[in-house]
């Protein structure tokens, strides 16, 4: 049993060149943080220098459109267009950049790689889109549990203080821009934007309505702008390179650009996460880069990218891994970070499982979401234990559709019942094997469920 | 613990240092509101918990309601309103970990220190909690004893992580 954990799966000992892996061609081989000397002779902040002393601040959002870089949080938006709807107003001067680095989707750890190994990489993200969004200070809201990531980013925003990359007039150009690691105190809802502000904020992480959105009203009633680190990460790569290199690097048939840090876990041979272009098959990266099985189990299902992904079986390996090659199979690709569920794996339980985390960390705003998701758990837990009645599928189904899309106030339950819908859509007969009499009262009338 | 333990019937009072560093912390943000979560953690950190005094007290710096005060301290799972243990056990039970066998390190633990997931045992070492996904994913199942991180945990090793722990 390993202790202090540096290592994520083989990341720091694959070749790496600054061409191709924009974002982790800087880890070193030992796992160990790159600080600042280190990060500054690998080429660190001379994308920041260019940012600030020779590019205008329209220019920075102009080139970030046009790199097709999207948020890598999960939700894959645009992250020009994002920066597009910060508002032209220029007597608008408080604006803030918040960085989510609350990272709790199950099965999903890239951003604590970037923060534990490269705080620089972020800092220097931040500081580029702060210029950008002419934000005078920023965030980094960091889940509680990252005790090592706060421990280096707070190093890492020491450093660049001293060194004059952060703060006032930053290498001169005039430019100020504070940056503060905010920690929380537990709680998966606080990764959704508006929850996160809320949080900020010092409040109950309730997702707010939207419009108006955080560009226009956001922390404190200012112009915000929130991006995961991930998606920050890319900003001086991309900045630094330009957009002709930047979409030369996914595969041939990827609408999306760039790459990201992919994973598989679960019973794989060799689990871990890997910059890859986008557009590599599911394949490649389970078999090439995971390993395939380990010896004794087969591959049943998998999740693109984290507990609110669909299902996918085997054959949906050749999909390519971006947002519309996933799609094209029937679910999102989430954060790219997929699990092997492997032949041991009851699917009823697994689902248990994760609806148990659902609702757990349901905020409880909205009545959908709060009632519906502790009654999903109430039936798998029935049909896991061989006590289900013959309506309980169709009742789980139900929810799968008042839990939908557009149905609740955020996207906490409609992520909750995507893996449920695509669990009893393949493996309908598990659940069946759960169901063992009538309920004890059937119902006088059926209910037509409303789309 | 039994429940002369949660009568608070001592004035409170926040320390210096507690008060200095929530002081602190408020100018780090626009509005003093901001600070509630990390004035909470202050206190948490000094004395394990949050008594209700501190609600009040924490109000009072910060300059809100104390009902506020409390509505972010019961909602925000890694507050206490309640006496734990010395150390926080917290078992990851993402599905990553679920298919890695955290059912069996959690019944280990459960078995040796006889308790269940929210229970602290009796000679106050221990408190159980469940955690999202601790982004351990290559080594499930993962677990955190106070600010330590284990991957790989295996049912037989859970009583020799504890012993590091008095």
């Amino acid at each position: 049993m390993s202790k202090r954990l540096t290592s994520f799966g083989p990341i720091n000992s694959i070749a790496r060149t600054e061409e191709t892996h924009p974002l982790t061609w800087r880890l070193r081989d030992d796992g160990e943080p790159v600080w600042l000397d280190e990060y500054q002779q690998k080429n660190g902040y001379a994308a920041a220098r260019k940012a600030l002393t020779d590019m205008a601040q329209a220019d920075i959002v102009q080139q970030v459109k046009d790199s097709g870089l999207k948020g890598r949080g999960g939700a894959g938006f645009p992250t020009g267009v994002k920066w597009g709807l910060m508002p032209a107003d220029e007597s608008l001067n408080i604006r803030y950049l918040l960085c989510n680095a609350d990272e709790m989707e199950p099965n999903t750890w890239k951003d604590r790689m970037l923060m534990e190994q490269l705080p620089h990489l972020l800092v220097e993200g931040m500081l580029i889109s702060a210029r950008a969004l002419k934000a005078y200070r920023g965030y980094i809201f960091l889940r509680g549990e990252y005790v090592d990531a706060a421990r280096n980013l707070n190093r890492a925003i020491d450093e660049a203080k001293a060194a004059g990359l952060l703060g006032k007039n930053i290498l001169g150009s005039g430019f100020d821009f504070e940056l503060f690691v905010h920690t929380g105190a537990g709680r998966y809802i606080c990764g959704e934007e508006t929850a996160l502000i809320n949080s900020l904020e010092g409040r109950r992480a309730n997702p707010r309505s939207k419009p108006p959105f955080p560009a226009a009203v956001g922390v404190w009633g200012k112009p915000t702008c929130v991006n995961n680190v991930e998606t920050l990460c890319n900003v001086p790569a991309i900045v630094g390179n330009g957009i002709d290199w930047y979409k030369s690097l996914a595969r041939e048939g990827s609408e999306d650009h760039g790459t990201k840090l992919m994973g598989f876990s679960g019973k794989v041979k060799n689990p871990g996460i890997w910059e890859l272009p986008f557009g590599v098959t599911a394949r490649e990266l389970f078999e090439d880069y995971a390993g395939g099985m380990r010896d004794g189990f087969t591959l049943k299902a998998w999740q693109p990218g984290g507990a609110g992904t669909g299902f996918l079986l085997p054959e949906h390996l050749e999909a390519q891994m971006y947002a519309g090659g996933i799609g094209k199979v029937g679910t999102r690709m989430g954060t790219g970070l997929a699990l092997a569920i492997d032949d041991s794996v009851n699917m009823v339980s697994l689902l248990r499982n994760m609806e148990e985390f659902f609702a757990r960390e349901s905020c409880g705003w909205c009545t959908p979401c709060r009632d519906g998701l502790p009654w999903s758990v109430k039936i798998l837990r029935a049909l896991e234990l061989k006590q289900g009645t013959t309506e309980d599928i169709q009742t789980l189904l139900g929810l799968v559709n008042f839990l939908g899309p557009g149905k609740t106030f955020c996207a906490h339950a409609p992520g909750a019942v995507e893996p449920l819908g695509s669990a009893i859509k393949y493996f309908r007969e598990e659940f069946e094997a759960g169901v063992v009499r009538a309920p004890v009262e059937p119902r006088p009338t059926v209910v037509e469920t409303p789309i | 613990m039994s429940n002369a333990a949660l009568i608070q019937t001592d004035r409170f009072q926040l320390s210096e240092t507690e008060r200095s560093s929530i002081e602190h912390e408020m100018h780090h943000y626009e509005d003093p509101r901001a600070a509630s979560i990390e004035a909470l953690k202050i206190v948490q950190k000094e004395r394990g918990w949050v008594p209700d005094g501190a609600i009040y007290a924490i109000a009072d710096v910060l300059g809100i309601p104390a009902s506020d005060v409390e509505g972010v301290a019961t909602f925000y799972s890694q507050i206490f309103r309640v006496p734990v243990g010395r150390h926080i056990i917290r078992v990851c039970d993402s599905m990553t970990c679920f298919i890695g066998g955290h059912e069996s390190i959690l019944e280990s633990v459960k078995s040796q220190l006889g308790i269940v997931p929210g229970q602290t045992t009796a000679d106050g070492r221990f408190t159980l909690l469940p955690v999202c996904c601790l982004g351990n994913c290559d080594k499930a199942p993962a677990m955190m004893i106070d600010d330590d991180t284990f991957g790989d945990v295996r049912a037989d090793g859970v009583a020799g992580l504890l012993e590091a722990y008095s």
